[in-house]
């Protein structure tokens, strides 16, 4: 079996998912003839045609507000925001509708939409192209953030946020869309939602992180191996709501905590992991929580955006720091 | 009873049609034959600039860019009918406008290259930098407008969109706004009939971007956007009524993307050729040189040294922008606020502590 990239196991979950429930529907801006301008929809409407791979009309508000009125009424709408840099508009609609049409209907009408949206930094893109602001939707009552780092994950995990009778907000890490080749079946067997994935166990310090940044965690992962260091690496995967009972079972093993995110420090989702394991495990902790993170301004354009997103490096000193005596 | 209570009807407005032909009666700036030497001269400084731009994206010296072929009547147009103290809030593409402003090639060049410098634009400071997140700057433009009207300035701001622009609430906001409030600012919708993959068919059933004005109450126009004549005379007009008291207006310019959406894109996917074949038979340089020949104003000589000033002041402009040096790593706390708070000093120095040139940049 060839193996697919991170990308075409978006485009294998959205294919099958259209192949096997006929409540789901594609839309976005440019995801139909185009197939999107990553190709995660690519062939998908010569496949379905135009009535379930919609190409809509430019209104990022609207398509995540029409998708919160085809959910409404029993349909599984997938809708893509062409970048995260231009999600802000939908935020009212899920904000203020998505995540909490079912609560104040009391169970009357639900949400189960996918708001996809590639993110992240490191592609050489221009401006409002390469922010990570997967907190602002973390921060959202009713609404789950699942962001995938591996070809199985983005197919499985997408299959469940479809699947998921909630709203989701799906955000793809774009600079690892192609990176890695992985043999996935196209089985429609879904990975479960609001889990973490242990991608490498270890016993001296618990690493977790998500999305592209797996990849720099992973790398000095193995570079402290060398240096006799073993790291648990933990892809969160699901951002909110948070699996924190496996993270707090790894720091009850190691005492140590490093987190690794590309968004900006304050307020980032990495403060919230460290909150909960000061609120339960603080006994357990043998050096103070690390948090590995973009910093607190703009995202910069391209030319300095590599010494915006952490490095191995980074997070290599400051796994080196929770060791210390 | 039943009556009409409301009748409107949308203008359009050629005076160069695509042979080179004059229709009509020529605005009186039109008679003088260096005005449209000038303009000229700038659309062919643009669309000069815009080829070695794209080289330079192919070549792996510039990030993805977006390219003004085929726009550069309507962006010339719009941006020599401007005064010095007008204020313009562009999309991403209007080069041929900001030139006319002061905004230097090589400006351009840092912001596609990836350096936040190339928006500190030297000429025009208080213009507005490129826009990205579609349609927003038109309530940046209402805004400048609502300034001015306040201080009782006899200005006005411009804001430029695309036909896909006009989907988003920003832009009815805006027209709205500026129609309730009688604001000086010109909207003006440069359909270019794609939006990426999105033709205008998908986009809106309505039959013209102008009548998108006349919910909001206010003036719209439809132009042919690829005669550098008639966007001109149309945006002298409407800039000087918002000036003087009368309030905004909106302009359509219809003209044609000759090239893809960006560097990034691949047109070929989803238009087909023949189109673009037909909408070169109406593009606007061509036009306009026919014209200047026909009353003896431009010659082939003219225009072989047109040219190579041309390549000249861009290769300056290339020159200038491949010569800059990086920022320093501190650039990125540089400017997040007047003076960096406390609380982030700590960051700084991670990233100085960090900085993958070494500190050689």
């Amino acid at each position: 079996m060839p193996g697919i990239a991170l990308i075409e196991g978006v485009t294998m979950a959205l294919a099958h998912e259209l192949s096997h429930d006929e409540s789901v529907v594609v839309l976005g801006e440019d995801v139909g003839v185009n197939g999107g301008v990553f190709r995660a929809t690519a062939g998908l409407q010569q496949r379905f045609g135009k009535e379930r791979v919609m190409d809509t009309p430019l209104a990022e508000g609207m398509i995540a507000g029409m998708s919160v009125g085809m959910a409404a009424q029993g349909m599984r709408p997938v809708a893509e925001m062409q970048f995260m840099g231009f999600i802000y508009p939908a935020v009212d609609q899920m904000i203020s509708h998505a995540g909490r049409l079912r609560h104040r209907t009391r169970g009357r009408l639900s949400c189960p939409m996918v708001l996809r949206a590639p993110y992240g930094g490191g592609i050489h893109a221009p401006e409002h192209h390469s922010e990570s602001t997967e907190a602002l939707f973390a921060h959202i009552p009713g609404v789950r953030v699942v962001i995938p780092s591996s070809p199985a994950r983005a197919y499985g995990l997408l299959l469940a946020a479809i699947r998921d009778p909630d709203p989701v907000v799906f955000l793809e890490p774009k600079r690892i869309y192609r990176l890695v080749k992985q043999e996935v079946e196209d089985d429609g067997v879904a990975l479960p939602l609001d889990v973490c994935y242990i991608l490498r166990e270890g016993d001296d310090v618990t690493v977790v992180t998500w999305g592209a940044m797996t990849h720099e965690t992973l790398k000095a992962a193995s570079e402290l191996e060398s240096d006799g260091i073993n790291c648990e690496v933990i892809d969160l995967a699901t951002i909110s709501p948070l699996d924190i009972e496996t993270i707090l079972e790894s720091v009850e093993k190691t005492g140590r905590l490093v987190i690794v995110h590309e968004a900006a420090r304050t307020c980032g989702v990495g403060a919230e992991i460290a909150a909960q394991v000061a609120e339960q495990a603080l006994y357990d902790l043998e050096a103070p929580i690390q948090r590995v993170t973009g910093y607190d301004t703009v995202m910069p354009l391209f030319r300095l955006e590599m010494e915006y997103l952490p490095s191995v490096a980074r997070i290599k000193d400051a796994v080196k720091v929770t060791l210390e005596e | 009873m039943k009556k009409t209570v409301a009748e409107y009807h949308i203008d359009y407005l050629q005076i160069l049609d695509p042979d080179g032909n004059v229709q009509g009666e020529l605005p009186a700036f039109a008679r003088y034959p260096h005005e449209l030497i000038n303009l000229y001269q700038r659309m062919t400084l643009t669309r000069v600039f815009d080829t070695k731009a794209i080289n330079l994206q192919r070549t792996g010296k510039l990030g993805t860019y977006a390219s003004s072929l085929g726009h550069e009547a309507a962006h010339v147009g719009m941006g020599s009918a401007m005064h010095e103290k007008d204020v313009f809030a562009p999309m991403y593409r209007e080069y041929g406008a900001q030139f006319c402003r002061g905004v230097k090639m090589s400006d351009v060049l840092m912001y596609w290259g990836g350096d936040e410098r190339g928006n500190n634009f030297a000429g025009p400071r208080q213009d507005f930098p490129w826009c990205v997140p579609i349609a927003t700057q038109c309530l940046h433009a209402a805004g400048a407008a609502m300034a001015m009207k306040l201080r009782g300035e006899k200005r006005c701001a411009v804001a430029s969109i695309g036909d896909g622009g006009t989907s988003e609430g920003a832009f009815y906001e805006a027209l709205n706004l500026a129609g309730a409030q009688q604001l000086p600012v010109v909207f003006v919708v440069v359909n270019n009939k794609w939006a990426i993959s999105v033709p205008l068919h998908l986009q809106t059933a309505a039959k013209t971007l102008a009548q998108k004005a006349i919910a909001a109450g206010i003036p719209g126009i439809q132009v042919d956007g690829n005669d550098v004549i008639a966007m001109r005379a149309t945006m002298e007009a409407a800039l000087e009524r918002a000036r003087n008291g009368g309030g905004p207006a909106l302009v359509e310019a219809v003209t044609y993307r000759l090239s893809d959406h960006t560097t990034a894109d691949d047109a070929t996917r989803y238009r087909p050729q023949e189109e673009v074949d037909e909408a070169w038979k109406v593009e606007p340089l061509e036009r306009t040189r026919s014209y200047l020949i026909s009353i003896g104003s431009w010659d082939d000589g003219k225009e072989q040294a047109l040219l190579a000033d041309c390549a000249r002041q861009v290769d300056e402009a290339v020159n200038e922008y491949l010569a800059t040096d990086r920022m320093p790593v501190t650039a990125m706390f540089d400017h997040m606020y007047e003076e960096l708070p406390e609380a982030m000093q700590d960051q700084r120095e991670t990233a100085i502590r960090y900085d993958r040139s070494g500190g050689h940049h």
